[in-house]
């Protein structure tokens, strides 16, 4: 038993005990063993997992044994042990033991909520710390043996400290004090070299021009900066919070732009941004709200979120955020902080608006990836999905709130840069969603305590990973503590609705960049005055700047008016947050510019001119070209018979259900939902969610996504407009209003650094600009996240390029790899919807209901060159065809063509299909297409007059039969075996 | 409106609360949120109520176990005012967390005086894991239970980890099973129904549950514990066939908070 901390008890006064509670009967876990033998200990045969505790303070036995029995343990079901010295530990014949703990300074919800419980109950304890104890029995098992597996596996290292045997008995290892001295950064006539080299040595990820321009500013003011200076800056200037990319100039050479009706000039054009973002999807939003086309726009791009009227009392704030650098170290950690600071941005959207919903997509490789070819730094997609599905659901249920849609895409490019997507959409009081910080205000921090962790996300979040990256921003890494967050809310809403009024000015989330961007932010125009002394920390010992920059989560910045302090303070007190006053926004110096100032311990630590902080970042202006180049869609498999074509279509990996996923999410909690992500007899696959957020209200909210990475290669402009096309037809699937329809962009990318990729970039977002105008849908929000490649080994690139060819990979994309020694994801944009549903009793799902009724086509365009213009006009024929009550089922017809989509609403409606001669042999029935739906109709030849008269086309597909045969072309399935090819295995 | 008064408790992490209170409000109730703070510092308030409800959600992050803390607290600062509240014919519903919190406080135990020590307990589902989904439930056929109508059927979701029933030993189970505080019972979906569950969604019973509890009564009948959530099911768009349906206005949850408002009528 390994034991190398154990100290001296008489160190302390307090006494340490450790509890450790085991299931009784002390029986095997089948799940841990499982995961145990899946990770390559294939000798172990019996496999226990054990709670640790470890307690400190003025503890007698009698306390202790009390707290293990009643406290700790559930006396039904536990029993429990406990140690008061490494000696007293026990062990179990034969097995091998392992301990998890988490590292000082992570966070650990089930420690907090302990010790305060304790204390209420009136034990002297002072500390609580948990571990978790892995048992197996297994022929030549050690204790080392299985502490390799279980760091491969059930650990990690970013967070997790694991030890072979037992940590024993030991008291918490004391902080490091910090030295606080005030540091300033010599930059001032240092070499571009030299400025360089600071950059990467502190992390900062700037470029010469921003370190340049630094270095003029503090020359100009004929001081050094101090090194908090330079974190804010760095902060404040990084891709995450500024965006630099997407809004520099650039210049664009290369292929023209199609027009509405996908017509595009063979010659090759020349174009210039001057802030792309603002030149394209900007424009078209604002082009949209000044035509009075689309939904009612209440606040797009200024804030947290975006927000479009729902009724005349409330709006719906919709935000989507990425989370791939953390979710690639962490996945569990870093998708439940990634989903945790996107709730937060919702909540401090405006004056704060309620959370309603959340939205996950995720991109990674496939599953059955060989973990022999996994490059070092990598975790197995495997694990990556696992991960970030449980720390979604951990997340999200904690909080109540439902996770309601999502998607995950499945690609070989993704091994090393899986990404994470997390919604959440929030219902506002329409007179909560202005805010404004007044000089004067206290700035108030609230909610989690500040510590150690988070340290440098932002900046992180710019850099390509490499392959050791896991141990050199492990500090980037975070666990977060959903309770924690739900108790702010509680008393964030509390104090919005007080009588009176709204109990602060302005709110917004801490997250990136910490207390350094939220109050920076906040203060930008008026100034602040913060001394740190005041913030809230976890623990003694921490530096100014780390104070400054910590993201440490579930926390929020609040720009309070002095005289609504006390009543503030009331409510918070009553729902356990706790929160703290570092300053006073209102800063000025002689002139009337707005000054930042950060005092710590009466010491002037950063004393910087507002607008150099936000406007003092050097303009770019970028090149970008982008070619059409040979690459097609990726052709549909070899012909076959369509039973055997259409059962693996159904069991694909990008097709087949989630329903592990969905079921694992709270998708029902607040009793909102109407149409939830599977409905039907046979619960099958709808397209988008619909939510009734207002009891006795009858009107509703659509939320659905779309992205169609596989056209990346081929042409990113029309990647962009298939993921459009998608999000907007599966909100219209399910009664979505296509006239009060907006949209979020994510945008996934390389290193744009290359001119082609930016040049990729360039083509997405006129893209984007193009078809909002054409469909009359808005962009209200967006977020970027760039530089997703992983930097290889070179040890480990030929057996890559061999698995990456084995599965499909174009020579094109191998050669870059080999080229640059990096691994790029396909560009992919995540398009997400949001709509009005005047009527939710008008909902659809996409089950079949009416043996006898009609099945038809509508609509149906190939991916690349159509009309946007057409599939327009098809989407609100749909739409209107559902409002009048004439279509009684209604499914996207996207992935895998017309008949996997017949086949996944039979799935949904336990009910066959008679479907028409010769439909399963056309390649119609398989290939994929946009702006095309599938739907039940009652009176077909109704519905055929109607598309005719609106220029839709529309086919006869067959007729729902009452039966669960599936019958085409003389060969026939069961519906039962269609549905057991879409379960399938878990991914 | 002066309605029956429901007192719906909530602590930190609880966030059924709100359509708790919709669904209280549907049955005709006048429920009001109250913070296990407040009423801790002054438990003779609960007397002012008819009913008291523990909505579900993860109080305290279900941290150290689902519902462990929120027991503690429970039998710490209101154990004797539930006891003398169900002595004076008032009503206990604790849902899916609150159940569970129930439980460990003792309050569903033997003959629920507080005096033994709990004999039933929630434990992580068997298949371990969370589930969201709708299962088939049935109320004994001669059980006390103030908030069900005996023999009757009811669809209603799940959502939660940790909600296998079981009881410290056989005799325990006995005596729940024999005095029909086994109150509530998840079961197959009656012959000729549309949907085949084993076949859509795993056994019927969803979390390995003793004996397919569902749902435990005390003694009287009066304090009632379920694993699903009657509160989201109180409106016909709720469920997951509606679309295939004929429409309906109610949910089956409905029920059951109208059972229990009828008892004040």
């Amino acid at each position: 038993m390994s034991d190398t901390r154990s100290t001296n008890p008489s160190d302390s006064a307090d006494r340490v005990a450790r509890i450790e509670v085991a299931l009784r009967p002390d029986a095997p876990d089948q799940t841990l063993l499982r995961r145990i033998q899946e990770a390559g200990l294939t000798a172990v045969r019996e496999a226990r997992a054990r709670r640790v505790y470890l307690l400190e303070g003025d503890l007698t036995p009698e306390a202790v044994q009390q707290i293990a029995g009643r406290e700790l343990s559930d006396p039904v079901a536990e029993s429990v042990h406990v140690a008061w010295s490494t000696g007293e530990v026990r062990t179990l014949p034969r097995s091998a033991s392992v301990e998890v703990h988490p590292r000082p300074g992570v966070m650990d919800p089930v420690a907090l909520s302990a010790l305060a419980e304790l204390q209420a109950a009136g034990f002297p304890v002072r500390s609580v710390r948990t571990a978790r104890r892995y048992l197996a029995i297994g022929e030549s098992i050690d204790d080392d043996a299985l502490a390799r597996c279980v760091s491969q596996a059930l650990a990690n290292a970013g967070v997790d400290e694991v030890i072979p045997g037992s940590a024993g008995v030991t008291p918490a290892p004391r902080p490091k004090s910090a030295e606080n001295a005030l540091r300033r950064v010599p930059i001032r006539g240092q070499s571009d070299e030299s400025l360089l080299e600071l950059s990467r040595r502190g992390h900062l990820f700037l470029n010469l021009a921003e370190m340049q321009a630094i270095r003029a500013h503090f020359d100009a003011l004929q001081r050094d900066p101090t090194d908090l200076e330079m974190e804010t800056i760095a902060q404040t200037w990084s891709e995450h919070c500024v965006h630099k990319t997407l809004k520099s100039a650039v210049r664009y050479r290369g292929s023209a732009f199609p027009d509405a009706d996908g017509r595009t000039d063979s010659g090759e054009v020349e174009v210039r941004f001057g802030n792309l973002l603002k030149d394209t999807i900007a424009a078209a939003t604002h082009a949209l709200i000044a035509e009075r086309r689309g939904p009612e726009c209440l606040s797009v791009f200024v804030d947290n979120a975006g927000v479009i009227g729902l009724d005349e009392s409330h709006g719906i704030a919709f935000k989507v955020e990425t989370h791939n650098r953390p979710s690639a170290i962490e996945p569990y950690g870093g998708a439940a902080t990634g989903i945790g600071g996107c709730i937060r941005d919702v909540m401090g959207c405006g004056l704060g608006a309620r959370p309603i919903a959340n939205t996950d997509v995720f991109c990674v490789a496939p599953g059955d990836w060989p973990a022999a070819v996994l490059p070092r730094g990598v975790l197995h997609p495997d694990r990556v999905l696992r991960g970030v599905v449980r720390g979604v659901a951990d997340y999200g249920n904690r909080m109540g709130i439902p996770t309601v849609n999502g998607a995950v895409q499945f690609d070989p490019r993704y091994l090393g840069n899986p990404l994470v997507f997390c919604g959440c959409v929030g219902l506002i009081p329409r007179n909560r969603v202005e805010k404004r910080v007044a000089a004067g205000d206290s700035i108030v921090v609230a909610g989690g305590r500040t510590g150690r962790d988070g340290i440098h996300g932002a900046t992180f979040s710019s850099a390509e990973i490499t392959d050791t990256h896991a141990g050199e921003f492990s500090s980037a890494v975070q666990v977060g503590n959903a309770i924690t967050q739900k108790r702010l809310l509680d008393a964030l809403l509390a104090a919005r609705d007080a009588t009176g009024g709204c109990l602060y000015s302005a709110v917004t989330d801490c997250g990136a960049g910490g207390l350094s961007s939220a109050v920076g932010e906040m203060g930008a125009t008026v100034g602040a005055d913060v001394e740190l002394d005041g913030v809230l920390l976890k623990y003694a010992g921490l530096r100014y700047d780390e104070i400054w920059i910590s993201e440490a989560q579930e926390r929020m910045v609040l720009a309070v008016p002095p005289e609504r302090l006390a009543a503030l303070e009331r409510i918070f007190q009553a729902e356990q947050v706790e929160f703290s006053v570092i300053g006073r926004f209102g800063l000025t110096d002689e002139h009337g510019a707005a000054r930042l100032r950060v005092r710590h311990a009466d010491v002037v630590v950063g004393d910087l001119a507002m607008d150099f902080l936000h406007d003092g970042l050097p303009k770019r202006e970028a090149t970008a070209a982008w070619r059409a180049g040979a690459a097609k869609p990726i052709d549909q498999a070899a012909r076959r018979d369509w039973p055997t074509r259409l059962l693996q279509a159904l069991s694909c990996t990008n097709t087949k259900s989630r329903e592990w996923i969905i079921r694992s999410y709270d998708h029902e909690v607040q009793g909102a939902s109407v149409i939830k992500p599977l409905m039907g007899p046979g619960a099958g696959p709808c397209d988008a969610a619909v939510l009734r957020p207002i009891p006795g209200s009858q009107r509703g909210i659509a939320i659905g996504c779309g992205l169609a990475p596989h056209l990346s290669d081929v042409d990113p402009y029309w990647m962009a407009c298939a993921a459009i096309d998608e999000a907007i037809r599966n909100v219209v699937c399910v009664g979505g209003d296509p006239a009060q329809l907006a949209l979020l962009d994510n945008f996934s990318w390389g290193r744009c650094d290359d001119e082609e990729v930016y040049g990729a970039l360039v083509r997405a977002c006129r893209a984007c600009h193009d078809s909002a105008l054409i469909h009359g849908a808005p962009f209200i929000s967006g977020k970027d996240s760039l530089s997703n490649e992983f930097a290889l080994h070179a040890a480990d690139v030929p057996a890559l390029l061999d698995e990456l060819r084995r599965r499909g990979v174009t020579e094109a994309i191998l050669e870059r790899i080999r080229r640059t020694g990096r691994l790029m994801i396909p560009h992919t944009l995540l398009i997400s919807a949001v709509a009005v549903v005047p009527d939710v009793r008008r909902c659809l799902s996409s089950d079949l209901k009416q043996p006898g009724a009609a099945l038809l086509a509508v609509g149906g365009l190939p991916e690349t060159g159509y009309s946007r213009r057409t599939a327009d006009r098809v989407h609100r024929f749909v739409a209107a065809q559902i409002a009048d009550g004439h279509i009684r089922a209604c499914h996207d017809m996207s992935g895998g063509g017309v008949l996997t989509a017949v086949a996944e609403m039979a799935i949904g409606g336990r009910r066959g299909v008679q479907l028409a001669e010769e439909l399963a042999a056309s390649a119609a029935a398989w290939g994929r297409v946009v702006a095309g739906y599938v739907v039940e109709a009652p009176d077909p030849a109704l519905l055929m007059q109607r598309a005719a008269d609106a220029s839709v086309a529309i086919r006869s597909l067959g007729v729902v039969r009452e039966d669960d045969r599936f019958v085409a072309d003389g060969a026939e399935l069961r519906v039962g075996d269609l549905a057991a090819a879409w379960r399938g295995r878990d991914v | 409106m002066a309605g029956v008064s429901v007192l719906v408790l909530r602590a930190a992490g609880t966030n059924c609360d709100g359509e708790t209170c919709h669904a209280w409000e549907r049955a005709g109730a006048a429920p009001q949120r109250v913070h296990i703070r407040e009423l801790a510092e002054s438990p003779h308030k609960l007397a002012e109520y008819a009913i008291l409800t523990l909505p579900g959600g993860f109080s305290y992050g279900d941290d150290i176990g689902a519902g462990r803390i929120l027991a503690s607290q429970l039998a710490r600062h209101l154990g004797d005012a539930i006891r003398e509240f169900v002595r004076r014919d008032r009503l206990v519903l604790g849902i899916c967390n609150g159940f569970q919190a129930l439980a460990k406080a003792g309050l569903l135990s033997g003959d629920g005086s507080g005096a033994a020590p709990a004999d039933v307990t929630l434990c992580d589902n068997e298949p371990p894991g969370f589930q969201d989904r709708w299962v088939t439930l049935r109320a004994a056929e001669r059980t006390r239970c103030a908030f069900l109508e005996p023999g009757r059927a009811y669809e209603l979701p799940i959502a939660h980890g940790e909600g296998r029933v079981r009881f410290a030993n056989e005799a325990a189970e006995r005596a729940a099973i024999a005095e029909g505080r086994a109150a509530l019972l998840y079961c197959r979906p009656a012959a000729g129904a549309a949907a085949d569950v084993e076949a859509v969604e795993g056994p019927f019973n969803p979390n390995g549950s003793t004996s397919d509890i569902a749902g435990l009564c005390d003694s009287t009948g009066r304090i009632f514990g379920l694993m699903p959530h009657p509160e989201r099911f109180v409106i016909g768009t709720q469920h997951p066939c509606w679309t295939s349906r004929p429409a309906r206005e109610d949910g089956d949850g409905l029920a059951i908070f109208e059972q229990a408002v009828r008892r004040f009528r």
